[in-house]
């Protein structure tokens, strides 16, 4: 199973990464949530970051979107560096993401919340709404098409109308995808997508999650459920305690003993013996 | 209590789901357009019809109507800052008077511009005291904001009280009407005599006329027609700007803060925007104000005056702006309506207030978006009881 997805993919380790996490370390008072961790996503390539709950994996994900910043290490994405920037131009830029408890904007049609996300690479303006520019109609026109066709790609397109809230909960989930990906992001990070669907719609997310890979995305994956991670990621990286212990293949994890190790359980001189 | 109280929530919505057809109907353009100029002119000639039980016995019906219109444009835009934008604004009334004090300096206490020029100055110095005080201000949320807006709005009131050049605690007095519109010798072009009600039978009153288009002291329908003008364009360029991708900025800033500035949208530029075309707005209802009062002072601009003017948005339906222009008409004709109920009025208009928020407590017009919701929620309810069939209801709908 986790061979054939490395299968497909064609060989990205040779291109520029497209996402470089550097030496990065984040420290919350007393607490290090990251301790110098290493990692870089290649364009194309669908990457999984794993861990033991608390191993720090949602908090690099918040540096990444600019939620949180670095005490010290860099994250460089596409040739930019990541510090300061405010969140939404890290959105810009290309970096898109969903949320592990659903955010979307509720008393909005779920139209709305992917318009939202496709607005962003438009400019806005009040003036340029009273005088109906011609750039102002044809950008709208553009934005509500591209959301439709996202709403068709995530499979919500029946439910467009509908209040966000009223959706049901995986429509949900896939409604805050489309939204992501309005955004046209280059990068799109799925923070635990799968918390709380059933093996159906798991293995539905994993089509949708290769869909979104193959329509030339670059996918960094949160996630509990091993199966899920080790059937569609191309690499995986492992945290624990907020130390990176393993990267590569899902075949390579799986027999990794140190993640094992942090999964299962084990005594400390053996973990050690191990790695 | 709770069953009544769901209940009379109810009737709104049957209401609105019994109209619907006809609703469709009239959205065909070329019903509705005619209709709408039709009630257009309605309101235009409601000083001159003067029309009984409507019309306030016990004080100036125009001049009612004048200081509704105002608070309907106040509340359109208060409607932008605390409806769409969900920022809670308790000092609105700043605004008020900074436009009312830009045309009391410019056109009598510094200078003698006529009121046409000092108007669209008015509006945009009003525009920018809102970026100052916003820009700062807007860092904060949720209460704290509230707090802060009423601070700055008392803020605005107490400096120009304590400063001699912006006519201190005096005020300033003497403010020129706008300039009258009149034919080559000076006369009005033509008069109107208002209507006069014996029981049900109208009477024309040929004391009582309306010179078009002169605007004096004693005659206030001039200055109701200059502020419904001014209504109908705010409202125009308004719905504009809501149903734009900026409206839509303005909702999902209003609804998830921080998931709205992870989807792109620059926040922050957009609360401040909301912010400054409130008082943009406020400053064209101060300015009206000034032009006809031709007298204003620091204790015109008192601090209840902006809980007022919130009060009015929240009973009328925050976020729907034809909701916040009823809660302003309630609130600003009610207690003149019943004036004759002299002190008892406030408590009877406390009372209303009451009323209306316990029994429909998103307003009495509430957001089309929270109505649709709360059916869908019922829906979902008799779902789940089993009361209704899902794919009857899909066929229905389809």
């Amino acid at each position: 199973m986790p061979e054939t997805a490395t299968d497909v993919v064609p060989d990205t380790t040779a291109a520029a990464p497209l996402l470089d996490v550097d030496h990065l370390t984040i420290k919350f008072g007393g607490v290090v949530a990251l301790d110098d961790v290493t990692f870089d996503i290649r364009p194309g390539e669908i990457l999984g970051l794993i861990g033991p709950n608390g191993a720090g994996k949602t908090t690099a994900f918040n540096v990444i979107t600019g939620v949180y910043q670095a005490t010290s290490g860099t994250v460089t994405f596409d040739g930019t560096v990541l510090r300061k920037k405010k969140r939404y131009q890290i959105t810009k830029l290309g970096i898109a993401r969903t949320f592990q408890n659903i955010r979307l904007f509720p008393s909005m049609t779920a139209l709305d919340n992917v318009l939202v996300g496709a607005d962003a690479h438009s400019k806005v303006g009040i003036l340029r709404a009273i005088f109906r520019t011609p750039y102002f109609r044809r950008t709208e026109r553009e934005s509500k098409e591209e959301a439709r066709r996202l709403l068709k790609f995530v499979g919500v397109d029946g439910r467009a109308e509908e209040f966000s809230t009223n959706l049901s909960y995986g429509d949900q989930r896939r409604l805050e995808i489309a939204r992501a990906l309005a955004t046209r992001p280059k990068l799109i990070c799925l923070d635990e997508p799968a918390a709380g669907f059933n093996p159906a719609e798991k293995q539905k997310l994993m089509q949708l999650i290769r869909d979104i890979r193959d329509a030339g995305n670059t996918v960094l994956l949160v996630e509990h459920d091993m199966k899920l991670v080790m059937g569609v990621c191309d690499r995986v990286v492992v945290l624990e305690f907020g130390k990176k212990i393993a990267e590569g293949t899902p075949a390579e994890i799986q027999a990794d003993p140190a993640v094992i190790a942090a999964y299962l359980g084990v005594e400390e001189e053996d973990v050690d013996d191990a790695s | 209590m709770t069953s009544l109280r769901t209940r009379l929530a109810d009737a709104g919505d049957w209401m609105s789901d019994r109209w619907a057809p006809v609703r469709s109907r009239l959205g065909k353009k070329p019903v509705k357009i005619p209709l709408i100029i039709l009630g257009i002119l309605l309101v235009y000639s409601l000083p001159i019809l003067n029309p009984p039980l409507i019309s306030t016995p016990n004080s100036d019906f125009p001049n009612v109507l004048f200081t509704v219109t105002l608070y309907a444009i106040v509340a359109v835009g208060l409607n932008i800052v605390t409806g769409y934008a969900g920022l809670l604004d308790l000092g609105y009334v700043g605004f008020y008077a900074t436009g009312a004090y830009v045309v009391g300096l410019l056109t009598v206490y510094h200078a003698a511009w006529p009121f046409l020029l000092v108007l669209p100055v008015a509006m945009l110095v009003t525009l920018v005291t809102g970026i100052l005080l916003g820009a700062p201000t807007l860092r904060v949320r949720g209460d704290y904001l509230a707090i802060v807006t009423m601070g700055f709005g008392e803020l605005i009131r107490i400096t120009i009280r304590n400063t001699e050049w912006l006519g201190g605690t005096g005020g300033i007095k003497a403010i020129p009407a706008p300039n009258s519109l009149t034919n080559g010798e000076g006369e009005p072009w033509f008069s109107i005599p208002h209507l006069h009600w014996e029981g049900l039978s109208p009477l024309i009153d040929l004391d009582e006329q309306t010179k078009f288009l002169v605007f004096g002291v004693l005659d206030a329908t001039p200055y109701f027609w200059l502020a419904l003008t001014a209504l109908i364009i705010v409202i125009l360029i308004e719905r504009l700007v809501k149903n734009s991708r900026v409206g839509r900025m303005w909702e999902a800033t209003r609804e998830d803060e921080d998931a709205a500035e992870i989807m792109g949208v620059p926040t922050f530029k957009f609360k401040l925007a909301a912010f400054a075309s409130g008082a943009f707005i406020g400053g064209l209802a101060g300015a009206l104000f000034a032009a006809k009062a031709g007298y204003i002072n620091p204790i015109s601009f008192p601090a209840n005056l902006s809980i007022l003017f919130v009060a009015a948005v929240v009973i009328g339906g925050s976020g729907n702006r034809w909701g916040a222009i009823i809660g302003a008409v309630i609130v600003a004709y009610l207690p003149e309506r019943f004036r004759e109920l002299e002190d008892w009025r406030l408590l009877f208009f406390g009372a209303a207030l009451v009323i209306i928020v316990s029994f429909r407590p998103q307003g009495l017009f509430p957001a089309y978006s929270a109505r649709r919701a709360r059916r869908a929620q019922r829906e979902a309810e008799l779902l789940t009881v089993g009361e209704l069939d899902p794919e009857q209801e899909e066929a229905k709908r389809a």
